[in-house]
C-alpha cells in the first residue's frame, strides 16, 4: 500500500473508519462480505454441485459430509444455499440499481421542477397505497415469472420510496444559495440537477439503497415461496424454503438454514444502512 | 378541521382514481386473452369472439375503461373467471379471516412494540435498550413465511398447542377460529412490532428532551409521574400513525402468512387468482385493499389532527 491510501485524510479511509466505529456495523459488513464472496465464488467454495442428486442420502440431517444436511433429492443444502445466494443477492442488487436509477430521476424532477411535483407524487402515493408484496405479485402475474421480471416488479414497487426520499432532499438542496447562484448564472436545469443537486442528495440515496437491498432480498424470497417468483428449479433461498416446506416435519433443516441465510443477509444490510444513516445524518446521530 | 378533512378527502379520491387507472391498464398488458382463458383449451374461435363481445372486450380500450369505472362506482367489481361468482362476493367471503388476522396481529405488534419502545427510551443506551433495539432489528428482518413454518413445527407439530393450518370447519365457533389465528397473528405481530418499537422509542426520546419535561422534573415530580403522566400521552400521538398504517398494510400484505397457514383470507384468494390468472379477482382485490389502506390512512390523519392541533394548520 502506498502513502496516499495510508494517509488518514484519504476520504474513503476516513469514511470507513467512521462507519466501522460501531462494532455492530463492522460485524454486519464482515457477515455480508462472507455471504457475497461465497456467492461470487460459489463453484469453488461449495462442497458439492448444487443440483447433484443422491437419493440414497435424501433428507439426511447435518453431518460431517453434508454440513447443513441434504434435501428431498439428496442435494447438499449448504452448496445450494451458496449457489442460491447468487440469485437472491443478484436479484436484490439488480433491484437496488434499477429502483435507485428510476427513483432518483423522478425524485429529482419532482423536487426541482414544480410543474411535475404533484403528478409524480400522487402516482407514488397510488403505488404506495398497495402493500409491497401485493403489488409485486400483481406485477409478476402480468409480466410472467422469471428472474428478470421479479427484478422489474420489485424495482417498480420500491422506486416510489426512493422518489419520496430524493424529492425531500432535493427540495432542501435546491433552496440553498449555491443552487440559486447556479440558476442566476444561467446554468441549465439538467446540469444543476446532475452536478449540484445529485451530489448533495447522494447520502440519503446511499442509505435508502441498503434498506431496499434488504427489502428486496426478503420480498424475492416471499415471491418465490408463493410460486410467483423465480422458477422453482432455480435455487434461491426462497425457492429452497418453498420446496422444502412439505418435508419440514421430518427434516427441519431443509427450511431452517435457507431462512437463516435470508435473515443474516437482510439484517446485515439493515445494520449497515443504519450505520450509514447515523453517520451521514447529524440530527439522527444525536437521537441515538 | 372541515377544510383539513375535505383536503384529505380530495387527495384520497385522486389516489384511488390513479390506483384504478394503473390496475386497469396494467392488467390489459398481461399476456393472454381473458376470454380464451375463461373457456379453456377446447374453445373455438367463434366461442371466444362471442364471449369477448359479452364482456365488452371487443370495444376500444378507453371505452372498456369507462365502462369498468362505471361498474366499480356502482359497487360491481366484475365476475371471477374461475370461481363462478361476482368478485365482490368472493372478496366478502374471504374478508373475515383477513380482518381478524390484521386486528389480532396489530394488537400483538402494539402490545410488544409500545412497551418495548418506552423501555428503550427510558433506559436509553443501557443494556435493556440495546437488547430491545437489537431484537427489533432482528424481528424486522425475518421473513414472515419462514417464521411461520418454524412456529408451525414448534407449536403445532411438536407441542400440539395450536392447529397446524386452516380456519376451522365452516360452522366453527369464534373461539376455535381464534385458536387458528394465534400462530399467524403472533408471526405477523412479532415481525411488525419492530417498526412500532423503533417509532415509540424515537417519539418518546423526542418528548423526553422537551422543555415541559424538564420543568416537570425540576418541580421535583417522581420520574414515574413524568414518564407516564407527562411524556407517555404526548409520545403516543405519532405512534397512532404507525399502528394504523401497520394495520392498513396487513389487510393485503399478509398474503404470504395467509398462504403458509392456509387461512382462507383475501391474501390467499389473490395468490390463487394470480396462479390461475383470474384477472377480475386480482383487480378487485387490489382496488379494495387500496381503498381500505387510504381510508384507514384518512382515519389516522383525522385522529392525529384531533389530538394535535398543529397538524390541522399544516
Amino acid at each position: 500500500m502506498d502513502a496516499v491510501t495510508m494517509s488518514p485524510s484519504n476520504p474513503v479511509r476516513l469514511f470507513l473508519k467512521r462507519l466501522f466505529r460501531r462494532k455492530l456495523v463492522l460485524m454486519a459488513t464482515i457477515v455480508l462480505g462472507v455471504i457475497v464472496l461465497a456467492a461470487l465464488l460459489a463453484p469453488w467454495v461449495a462442497p458439492f454441485k448444487p443440483d447433484a442428486m443422491r437419493m440414497a442420502r435424501r433428507l439426511k440431517p447435518p453431518s460431517d459430509v453434508n454440513w447443513l444436511g441434504t434435501d428431498e433429492f439428496g442435494r447438499d443444502i449448504l452448496s445450494r444455499m451458496i449457489f442460491g445466494g447468487r440469485a437472491s443477492l443478484g436479484i436484490g442488487a439488480a433491484v437496488v440499481m434499477l429502483s435507485m436509477s428510476v427513483g432518483t430521476l423522478f425524485g429529482l424532477l419532482a423536487g426541482y421542477v414544480k410543474g411535475l411535483d404533484a403528478l409524480i407524487m400522487r402516482l407514488a402515493d397510488a403505488m404506495m397505497a398497495l402493500p409491497d408484496i401485493l403489488l409485486a405479485i400483481f406485477l409478476v402475474a402480468i409480466l410472467g415469472p422469471s428472474a428478470g421480471n421479479v427484478v422489474l416488479a420489485l424495482s417498480i414497487v420500491y422506486a416510489p420510496r426512493v422518489v419520496r426520499v430524493v424529492r425531500a432532499s432535493t427540495l432542501v438542496v435546491s433552496e440553498l444559495p449555491f443552487v440559486e447562484a447556479a440558476r442566476a448564472l444561467g446554468v441549465s436545469t439538467f446540469r444543476i440537477l446532475r452536478v449540484h443537486v445529485l451530489l448533495n442528495v447522494a447520502s440519503p440515496i446511499l442509505v435508502q439503497a441498503t434498506f431496499i437491498f434488504a427489502y428486496a432480498v426478503l420480498a424475492e424470497a416471499g415471491l418465490s415461496f408463493l410460486g410467483a417468483g423465480v422458477p422453482p428449479e432455480v435455487p434461491t433461498w426462497g425457492t429452497m424454503i418453498a420446496s422444502g416446506q412439505q418435508y419440514a416435519d421430518d427434516a427441519f433443516w431443509v427450511v431452517l438454514f435457507p431462512g437463516l441465510a435470508i435473515v443474516l443477509a437482510a439484517l446485515s444490510l439493515q445494520l449497515i444502512g443504519d450505520g450509514l444513516r447515523d453517520m451521514l445524518d447529524p440530527k439522527l446521530r444525536k437521537a441515538l | 378541521m372541515v377544510r383539513f378533512f375535505l383536503r384529505r378527502l380530495a387527495g384520497l379520491l385522486i389516489v384511488m382514481a390513479l390506483v384504478a387507472t394503473m390496475v386497469f391498464f396494467l392488467t390489459r398488458l398481461a399476456p393472454g386473452d381473458p376470454a380464451a382463458l375463461m373457456l379453456g383449451d377446447q374453445a373455438t374461435v367463434e366461442d371466444i369472439a362471442k364471449l369477448r363481445a359479452t364482456y365488452g372486450l371487443d370495444k376500444p380500450l378507453l371505452v372498456q375503461f369507462g365502462l369498468w369505472v362505471k361498474e366499480i362506482l356502482s359497487g360491481n367489481l366484475g365476475q371471477s373467471i374461475f370461481l363462478q361468482r361476482p368478485v365482490t362476493q368472493a372478496l366478502g367471503e374471504r374478508a373475515e379471516p383477513t380482518f381478524f388476522l390484521a386486528l389480532f396481529s396489530v394488537s400483538i405488534a402494539a402490545l410488544i412494540g409500545i412497551p418495548a419502545g418506552i423501555a428503550s427510551a427510558v433506559w436509553r443506551g443501557r443494556w435493556l435498550d440495546q437488547a430491545l433495539s437489537g431484537l427489533a432489528m432482528v424481528a424486522a428482518n425475518i421473513p414472515s413465511f419462514w417464521l411461520g413454518l418454524i412456529f408451525i413445527q414448534l407449536f403445532a407439530v411438536k407441542l400440539g398447542w395450536f392447529p397446524v393450518a386452516g380456519y376451522g370447519d365452516p360452522g366453527a365457533p369464534f373461539l376455535v377460529r381464534l385458536q387458528h389465528l394465534v400462530l399467524p397473528a403472533s408471526v405477523l405481530g412479532i415481525v411488525n412490532s419492530a417498526l412500532i418499537t423503533r417509532f415509540t422509542r424515537a417519539s418518546m426520546l423526542d418528548i423526553l428532551s422537551e422543555d415541559f419535561i424538564r420543568t416537570a422534573r425540576s418541580k421535583g415530580l417522581a420520574e414515574r409521574v413524568v414518564i407516564w403522566r407527562h411524556a407517555f400521552g404526548n409520545a403516543l400521538i405519532p405512534v397512532i400513525t404507525v399502528v394504523g398504517l401497520t394495520a392498513a398494510l396487513l389487510v393485503g400484505g399478509a398474503i404470504v402468512t395467509e398462504t403458509v397457514f392456509g387461512l382462507p383470507g383475501i391474501g390467499n384468494l389473490v395468490v390463487s387468482a394470480v396462479l390461475r390468472r383470474d384477472y377480475p379477482v386480482i383487480q378487485g382485490a387490489l382496488i379494495v385493499v387500496a381503498a381500505v389502506y387510504v381510508l384507514i390512512n384518512l382515519a389516522v390523519d383525522l385522529i392525529y389532527a384531533l389530538a394535535d392541533p398543529r397538524v390541522r394548520a399544516g
